[in-house]
């Protein structure tokens, strides 16, 4: 840490935390619910505990880029964030519309349009807090020393994702173009706006844990977003082929999305290489941990398990079925769960002047929520090829098929807790790191 | 050797034209003259139907169009389905589902039990209705084998 400013990131990275295991909570009544455990169905159904998980992950995503961002713009820009006091007027109403959408959904206050449920009076509160942050992001990186690629593009994909949250408010009478737009936000997202952040973090991460010439480093920066956009805009069509839209979508989808896991793989490539090159021996060794993994897991979760059901022709059998989840689960998590945690992991010692980067428990936290989550991914997919199968193929019953593969979340849950255990660790960590403290900045090692 | 300056040039034109050839083809597949929908079939009925099923987060068990969560059956061709299932008495099914005031669960997995009112019942049967006659390039077929096809023949 180098200017006092950037403490406030520390109460982003807090507020993921808790979220990120409150969405975890959910995972297992759901998860529970689909062994025949639905105790808890008449205060939070499966719709209600549906909507809670798939909404922390974006709350808790969107929270820890927003730290990072706190984080880095100030570094890059070399100069104070405008206002910190405006920062935590931020934090707090970020909270308190989380709170209350989530808070809704347990009373049937919300809009059942899938990852979009928060309703439109309280869409507009989102809207004025990300304005509130942007503004504060901005004018820091203009009034700064300097702009650098890393500080724009992260900017720029966060821009972007504001902008795009748009499309989903507007309201329609048909389902189909419902959807359509819905996609605006949901698809270019994903698998557009925010890999630009992702692409930012890393590069941030990279220059900082290797050492690589950041010329060098923000040169591959372009090309990876490049490639992002070049053919993620266009492979929106993945989603528009079987809602009812011309079947153009099918050739255009198509050709383009199967083009996306090369910018994942590109990713992957470049974290190792720039890990390769670096001759920087930087002590965080769990931060750079995080921050391989984040570029390697999202190539195999988003790049092969996304490019695995993209093709029109299997789509047709995949669309809508947990073959689905389980490409959102690696995907989400290997792309931006494991990006947040990097960065996390490298701020941390340096806001609070506590280096544990040398502990077994943080080591612990790493594998074991890796390999719970490759496990749960397993398992999501032998439920979803074995459902794909029997009620697309053969044409069982849905109902029939869902007793016929309700044993594969039993593993789901095992695995589950794999995860889980890595994750109360990586909190546990967190929470003995201490509070961010202005005796840190002699002590933070860049 | 590719340098930064040309690198960026890759990311603004790429990011530039195909973001023009997306909206192009926005506008062309929505487009009155493409459309697969038969939107002159939503009624003010399939409207209070499509406003029932976001109010209730229906999407967060059941698919629709193949979107939603994978806990209950996909929807879109449900009349059919039922219809099948039940002697052509798909409709009336659907409406004591829907006004239950305990809990549906032939399987054992429970359904929220809504005890709507009639009007409602029949405004999100209006929805069904339109939505099961949309042309899905093919998946319709797939997603509910028992449907249109068999019942026809
Ligand atoms: C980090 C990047 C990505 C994330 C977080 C992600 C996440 C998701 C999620 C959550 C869904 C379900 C959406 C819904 O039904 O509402 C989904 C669907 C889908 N994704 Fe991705 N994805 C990513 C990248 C990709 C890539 C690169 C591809 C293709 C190569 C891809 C292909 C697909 C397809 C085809 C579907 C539709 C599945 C269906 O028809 O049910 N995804 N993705
Ligand atoms: C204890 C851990 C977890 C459990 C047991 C769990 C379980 C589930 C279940 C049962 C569903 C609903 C699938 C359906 O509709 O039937 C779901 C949806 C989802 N979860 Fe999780 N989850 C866990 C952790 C996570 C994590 C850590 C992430 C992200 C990094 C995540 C992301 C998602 C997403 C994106 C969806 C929507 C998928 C789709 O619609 O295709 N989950 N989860
Ligand atoms: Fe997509």
């Amino acid at each position: 840490m180098k200017y006092k400013s950037q403490k406030v990131a520390y109460w982003f990275f807090a507020l993921s935390m808790l979220l990120l295991v409150l969405q975890i909570v959910y995972g297992f009544v759901m998860g529970f619910a689909r062994i025949g455990l639905d105790n808890l169905h008449d205060f939070i159904p499966f719709n209600t505990a549906r909507a809670v998980h798939t909404n922390l992950l974006v709350v808790w995503l969107l929270s820890g880029f927003m730290g990072a961002a706190y984080y880095i713009i100030p570094e890059e820009a070399q100069r104070e964030l405008v206002s910190v006091k405006l920062a935590y007027v931020q934090l707090i109403s970020l909270a308190v519309v989380g709170v209350v959408a989530i808070v809704g959904y347990h009373f049937n206050y919300w809009e059942g349009r899938k990852f979009l449920e928060i309703p439109r009076p309280l869409d507009f509160l989102v809207v004025a807090n990300v304005l509130l942050f942007l503004g504060l992001i901005l004018v820091t990186l203009f009034k700064g020393k300097r702009r650098t690629t890393t500080a724009l593009v992260l900017s720029m994909g966060l821009l972007f994702a504001a902008l795009l949250y748009l499309p989903g408010m507007l309201p329609f009478d048909s389902q189909v173009t419902d959807s359509f737009f819905r996609w605006w936000v949901v698809h270019l997202w994903v698998e557009g706006v925010w890999e630009l952040i992702m692409g930012g973090i890393l590069s941030f991460l990279l220059i900082k844990l290797t050492g690589v010439d950041r010329e060098v480093i923000e040169k591959w920066l372009y090309v990876i977003v490049g490639l992002t956009f070049l053919s993620g805009v266009l492979g929106t069509g993945h989603h528009y082929y079987y809602i009812g839209v011309n079947k153009i979508w099918l050739i255009v989808g198509g050709i383009f999305s199967a083009l996306e896991p090369l910018a994942f793989l590109a990713m992957a490539l470049f974290a190792v290489n720039m890990y390769r090159k670096g001759e920087k021996k930087h002590p965080n060794k769990l931060a750079l941990y995080w921050t391989l993994g984040a570029a390697i897991v999202s190539f195999v979760g988003a790049g092969l398990l996304g490019f695995a059901h993209t093709l029109p022709q299997t789509n047709l059998y995949t669309h809508g079925t947990l073959v689905t989840a389980m490409h959102g689960h690696l995907a989400f998590w290997g792309a931006y769960g494991m990006i947040v945690l990097a960065i996390i992991s490298y701020a941390l010692p340096n806001l609070t002047g506590r280096k544990l980067y040398q502990s077994t428990r943080g080591r612990a936290a790493y594998w074991l929520s890796n390999i719970g989550m490759i496990g749960m991914t397993v398992a999501f997919g032998v439920a979803g090829v074995a459902q794909v199968y029997l009620e697309r193929k053969f044409g069982m019953d849905f109902m029939q098929v869902q007793g016929e593969i309700s044993v594969h979340f039993v593993v789901l849950i095992l695995c589950a807790t794999i995860f889980t255990t890595g994750i109360v660790l990586y909190v546990i960590d967190f929470y003995k790191h201490g509070k961010p403290n202005d005796e840190a900045l002699e002590q933070t090692i860049d | 050797m590719l340098s930064k300056k040309q690198a960026r040039a890759f990311f603004l034109g790429g990011t530039l034209v195909t973001f023009l050839v997306f909206i192009g083809l926005t506008v062309y597949s929505l487009s009155l003259s493409q459309d697969q929908s038969n939107h002159e079939n939503i009624t003010e009925s399939v409207v209070r139907g499509k406003i029932i099923w976001e109010e209730n987060n229906c999407m967060g068990c059941h698919t629709i169009l193949g979107e939603g969560a994978y806990y209950a059956p996909e929807l879109t061709k449900v009349i059919d389905r039922l219809n099948q299932k039940y002697d052509g008495q798909g409709e009336e099914v659907i409406k004591s589902i829907l006004m239950s005031e305990v809990p549906w669960q032939p399987n054992g997995r429970k359904m929220v039990a809504y005890s709507m009112t009639e009007q409602e019942a029949e405004d999100m049967i209006a929805f069904f209705e339109w939505i099961g006659e949309i042309d899905l390039n093919g998946f319709d077929r797939i997603v509910s084998p028992l449907a249109k096809d068999k019942i026809n023949n």
